[in-house]
């Protein structure tokens, strides 16, 4: 058996043996569903309750994504800013840290006494997907190799080629580290959001769906939101991973499998 | 030597950390020669030519284009530096990139550098599907593409395994000799300098200056004769002789 087979195979028994387990304890032990759902309950759950859900998960997927595109575009453009400029790299970016290090569940609350709920959402989003991709935007801007540099300066190119054909083809396997990571952070930063929104808000994401369905007791229905919320979170990381892929194709170390 | 294409006057180079690698070099590169800069590791051979590249500036000290400015010039590093997400055609590309000609204009340039390198058929590679002397043929043609005046190396081969490097070597000479450059080579290698050069300048160990000026005459094509010759071995006779005076002086 070749190991390409082991890396899915592998994870993909576990996966189905806790699941069987876990239906058949609840079978077994008799457990009520308003206690713990079996697997099976909460796929049906989903089915049956795919038109409130499905329109949830659209919310939250909208806000998601929109934060993403924000936050490639400001982590982006402010990385490439700080390369061109130190101060303003000096100037700004001890508020990026602070934004960064403050815990954004205890930001969303205040956004919401100030902005309308969808946008707070918006933002908390953006605000923990954004310092990822700056961070590592600026890293890479800043780690082209030394001997290149030099030979940029050899041939007297101007800032701007030595940014274009340089600094930003360099920055790239490390950009798609950033936005890797932030495409991640965005779906936890907008589901914190909507908690914390909570039934206040028009909002109807798939937080807040399980806020609601904790309020009714509807358990298996919170199981089906958190599942839906998961599994966007394993396509945001396997898209950007693919991108990543494909945009490195043959020349990145990350994007090669080693030859045997 | 023929009248010099650059001079370095009383050149002197202290870095910011307070180190002083080069103290008054005095070195004239004559125009078409093949000149060797020899030294222990660490004497600022690379600073030199840095200096002359202007990628540094002298701390004091001139140096001096014949033609009052620096000429075109190709520049090759120890390792093969090459962009890892352009193929070996786009590689080559650059220093006429740089110049705003576009990828069409400089087709036949970037074809003709490749011919020169052996490298025809691979174009289209990206380096690391490249071995190491290969990846090194890369950077020689991107320093050549723009038909420079003058061809810097810095231990260029140093990484690469002898017979590699043995290649490498008669493929610089006959470059040369084909478009006529000026050459300044930079190794530690005794026997390297000697096979190369048409005059080598022995460094002492840092701060560097030129202690030891060696001509070497050896008429016709330098080839695997020259090497098992008596004149090759007297020669890197003289050129150890040197280096270990200026080490012996160094750790006493
Ligand atoms: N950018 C730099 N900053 C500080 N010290 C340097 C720098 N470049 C070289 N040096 C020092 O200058 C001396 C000469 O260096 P170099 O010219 O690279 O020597 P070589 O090429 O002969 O081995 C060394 O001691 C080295 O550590
Ligand atoms: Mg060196």
């Amino acid at each position: 058996m070749n190991d390409r087979l082991a890396t899915w195979l592998l994870p993909l028994t576990v996966f189905i043996l806790a699941l069987t387990g876990w239906e058949a304890l609840v079978v077994i032990k008799g457990i009520e569903p308003y206690i713990l759902p079996a697997p099976s309950l909460i796929a049906k759950t989903i089915v049956n309750d795919w038109g409130v859900l499905a329109a949830s998960l659209w919310v939250t997927l909208k806000m998601t994504f929109a934060a993403i595109l924000l936050a490639i575009a400001g982590g982006a453009a402010l990385a490439i800013l700080f390369s061109q400029w130190k101060w303003v790299e000096r100037s700004f970016f001890p508020f990026a840290v602070i934004l960064q290090v403050t815990p954004i569940i205890a930001i969303a609350p205040l956004l919401l006494v100030y902005l309308e709920p969808n946008t707070a959402v918006l933002v908390c989003a953006f605000i923990v997907a954004f310092f990822p991709i700056l961070a590592n935007t600026a890293l890479g801007l800043a780690s082209a190799d030394h001997n290149l540099v030099d030979l940029f300066d050899l041939y007297r190119a101007s800032r701007w080629q030595q940014l274009l054909y340089l600094r930003l083809p360099s920055a790239l396997p490390y950009f798609l580290g950033g936005i890797r990571i932030g495409g991640g952070l965005a779906l936890i930063g907008a589901i914190v959001a909507e908690l914390a929104a909570g039934a206040s808000g028009q909002a109807t994401g798939l937080a807040f769906r399980i806020v609601e369905a904790g309020y009714r007791l509807n358990i298996p229905r919170m199981f089906a939101a958190l599942v839906l919320i998961s599994l966007t979170g394993i396509a945001i990381f396997l898209f950007f991973s693919a991108l990543s892929h494909v945009m490195l194709g043959r020349w990145h170390d990350s994007a090669r499998t080693r030859e045997q | 030597m023929s009248a010099p294409i650059v001079s370095l006057r009383d050149v002197s180079k202290s870095f910011a950390s307070g180190t002083l690698a080069l103290d008054r070099l005095q070195l004239d590169v004559g125009a078409g020669e093949f000149l060797t800069l020899l030294g222990p590791s660490g004497c600022g051979k690379s600073t030199a030519l840095r200096l002359i590249a202007d990628l540094l500036e002298p701390t004091s000290g001139a140096v001096d284009w014949r033609s009052g400015q620096r000429p075109e010039l190709g520049f090759v590093f120890q390792e093969p530096t090459l962009m890892p997400w352009a193929n070996v055609f786009d590689n080559i590309w650059l220093p006429l990139r740089l110049r705003r000609i576009s990828r069409a204009n400089a087709q036949k340039n970037i074809e003709e550098a490749l011919s020169l390198v052996g490298l025809r058929d691979f174009a289209n590679a990206y380096p690391r599907e490249l071995s190491g002397g290969m990846k090194m043929r890369v950077s020689l043609a991107r320093a050549l593409v723009l038909e420079p005046a003058i061809l810097l190396l810095d231990e260029p081969f140093a990484a690469l395994d002898e017979i590699t490097r043995l290649k490498l070597n008669d493929d610089v000479l006959r470059l040369q000799q084909e478009l006529r450059m000026t050459v300044v080579f930079v190794t530690h290698s005794v026997y390297e300098s000697v096979y190369l050069s048409s005059r080598i300048c022995v460094f002492s160990a840092r701060p560097g200056r030129v202690i030891e000026t060696i001509n070497i005459e050896a008429p016709g094509q330098r080839t695997t004769e020259f090497r098992h010759s008596q004149a090759y071995a007297d020669y890197c006779r003289r050129a150890s002789a040197a280096l270990e005076s200026t080490l012996a002086k160094a750790t006493a």
